[in-house]
């Protein structure tokens, strides 16, 4: 081999470890786990012992009833706190993007939750909400009011308040950096143009930070379809099914129902979903890039 | 159209005092430029004036009325960025109607205002890019036109043709002279470009160092400066200065330097023999030094020639003068070499006189 063939392979040597784990780690359980959803099996055989069954693990999931109603679960779940922490996360980031004494203390208490291990989270909320002893009823009970039966009776509410506890941080921060790098003469003019505060809201601050928020908001909502942690701890998917996302059917179909083809399955259905919101992020960035490509030599052209 | 009065203005960011009080009267549809050096407080004067800086002491008065507690929406004035400040997300014609959108404005009135701000700034055909899809240039001219849009009686210009590159920077320059012909408006312009507030200005205000060096006309400004900053400041090349002593002999006053003697007119000459202190700084524009080999020795400069810079039917001549160092034009055409000495005359009408110390006009 001569020197210059060498010196080419050179990259490629040094990406070739990286290139291993990822092989092992990411793809390898990938196509397993692809594999074994297009089989009957139970978790005491090994994979080439189960029967092959082609499509039958995918066929028989549209058809639960099980199923559809923790995918329905999961969508209602993902929507609701990925919309009210838009609305929150943006909303706070409009109140704070000032300059005012200890505001960089506030900014860091206000990311605090985020920062907690979920199963923690969990934990925390699971006290509050103590239908005796929680945080809640207490304090209800203080001012008067009746108590609320907070896992019992409005499960889904519950974890959908504790997630957006834990989560509006990430779209606040996130939108806070969009907020200052917006272009301070722009906002400058408005007000000079006779725009309001909410004028100016409405009209310069949330389109020109779009771009940013709608990524923000895929990934938020990637980010909730795999929710997990916080759910187990807090309901475990009950009372019923009425809190059982598709993460803990998952986990329930290959531990307790020992159907390990089907839950393969149902992890396929998850990550097609993912996939198509991903791909949904990727094709917008690469919109935005070709666009402003487009723009600029129509601008340098005519000067 | 309103007369703007700014009353002992006084900006401080903490401890830092940036503006001195400020006291300045804008007359009626004045073109009044701020210029100055970066950081003398000409921006943040006109920040003031427009409500997007707080004002720390003093009061803006709009017609009698102070405005200093108003919202900029709320003082009726337009102003054009450095930085164009548009609305990235809009189009050019969304751009220039913003406010009359927000004033709730017919729709049939908003279509005549922007075609006609569009028609005098020629942005007709570009109605509906974004500025994104726009050169430096046109987007200068959307922000003139989004400007021009309001109807606003005080038209401000925070520096609004330093991103533009030399060429296009003067054309719009010469569109800027003719639109301030056409509209009768109160317009207050901030730059640091001497030239662009030479060609412009009715009325020039030097600021350096958070003061008002000096205002007035810019014949006023260019004839007679007060101090040596605005003397320095404004002309290009820049005057001359050097240091000298005053001399009296007999009817005559003369200002002798390390390598120069020069006889003083009769009206510099009382001037100077007001002065107490003798040493002096003399200064002398490059266009008041002509060529002359045969000039009187009482009014003549011998220059050394060190670096030519040919500028076309001008040379630009760095010379030295004794210790010092002068600026001088010639005419390309002279026969000169590097190194010669030449001997320049000086009109002794056009030299300025300024106390070494203060620096103030003698």
């Amino acid at each position: 081999m001569t020197r210059h063939s060498l010196n080419r392979m050179t990259p490629y040597m040094f990406i070739a470890p990286a290139a291993l784990v990822m092989i092992l780690a990411l793809f390898y359980p990938i196509a397993y786990m692809v594999w074994g959803s297009f089989r009957d099996w139970d978790p005491s055989q090994s994979l080439s012992e189960t029967e092959f069954v082609g499509l039958a693990n995918y066929i028989k999931l549209l058809g639960d009833a099980a199923f559809h109603e923790s995918f329905r679960v999961t969508l209602v779940f993902a929507f609701t706190v990925v919309s009210v922490e838009m609305v929150l996360g943006v909303g706070l980031a409009l109140l704070l993007d000032r300059n005012i004494r200890g505001m960089s203390v506030l900014r860091t208490l206000f990311i605090l939750p985020m920062m907690i291990a979920p199963v923690v989270v969990g934990l925390v909320w699971r006290y509050m909400f103590h239908a005796t002893y929680g945080t809640f009823n207490r304090f209800l009970e203080s001012i008067g009011l009746p108590r609320v039966d907070w896992l019992g009776q409005n499960p889904l509410l519950s974890v959908i308040i504790a997630d957006t506890w834990q989560w509006t941080p990430f779209i606040f921060i996130l939108s806070l950096a969009a907020l200052q790098s917006l272009p301070r003469s722009a906002l400058e003019a408005a007000r000079i143009d006779g725009a309001t505060a909410w004028q100016q809201i409405w009209f310069i601050k949330l389109p020109l930070m779009m771009p940013v928020l709608i990524v923000t908001m895929l990934l938020r909502l990637i980010d909730a379809f795999k929710v997990l942690e916080v759910i187990l701890v807090l309901t475990g998917g009950g009372p019923g099914l009425s809190t059982e996302i598709l993460a803990l059917r998952i986990a329930r179909t290959a531990r307790e129902f020992r159907e390990l083809g089907e839950a393969a399955a149902m992890s396929n259905y998850l990550l097609m979903l993912l996939m198509l919101l991903t791909l949904g992020m990727f094709a917008f960035t690469r919109w935005q890039d070709a666009r402003a490509q487009r723009l600029r030599p129509a601008a340098e052209e005519e000067e | 159209m309103p007369e703007i009065r700014l009353e002992r203005l006084v900006k401080r960011y903490g401890d830092v005092e940036v503006l001195h009080g400020i006291d300045l009267q804008l007359a009626d549809n004045e073109f009044t430029v701020l210029v100055g050096p970066s950081g003398c407080g000409k921006s943040t004067t006109l920040r003031m004036i427009a409500g997007l800086e707080d004002v720390s002491e003093g009061e803006i008065w709009v017609d009698g009325r102070p405005v200093s507690h108003l919202e900029p929406k709320d003082r009726d004035l337009a102003m054009v960025f450095q930085d164009y400040a548009l609305y990235p997300h809009m189009n050019v014609a969304q751009n220039i109607s913003f406010a009359l959108r927000l004033a709730r404005r017919s729709r049939a009135e908003i279509d005549a205002k922007v075609r006609e701000v569009a028609e005098m700034v020629g942005l007709t055909d570009f109605l509906h890019r974004k500025p994104g899809a726009l050169s430096g240039g046109q987007r200068q001219r959307v922000a003139t036109a989004r400007a021009l849009a309001k109807d606003s009686a005080i038209f401000l210009f925070d520096e609004p043709l330093s991103n533009l590159d030399a060429k296009l920077r003067g054309q719009m320059r010469a569109e800027l002279a003719l639109m301030s012909q056409s509209v009768q408006k109160n317009m207050i312009y901030v730059t640091h470009d001497q030239i662009e507030a030479m060609t412009l200005a009715d009325r020039i205000v030097v600021m350096h160092g958070g003061y008002i060096q000096q205002q007035g006309t810019p014949r006023d400004l260019f004839e007679r400066p007060v101090n040596k900053f605005v003397a320095g400041f404004l002309g290009m090349p820049p005057m001359n200065f050097l240091a000298g002593d005053i001399e009296v002999v007999g009817d005559d006053v003369f200002v002798a330097g390390a390598a120069f003697r020069i006889r003083l007119s009769d009206a510099r000459a009382a001037a100077a023999r007001k002065h107490s202190s003798r040493a002096v700084t003399l200064g002398i524009r490059p266009s008041d030094l002509k060529y002359d080999p045969d000039a009187e020795a009482g009014s003549a400069l011998k220059l050394n020639v060190e670096v030519s810079e040919y500028v076309g039917a001008q040379s630009v001549l760095l010379c030295r003068c004794g210790p010092e160092r002068a600026t001088v034009e010639l005419s390309s055409e002279t026969p000169m070499a590097l190194g010669a000495t030449l001997t320049f005359a000086v009109n002794p009408d056009r030299v300025h006189l300024f106390n070494r110390g203060t620096e103030v006009a003698l």
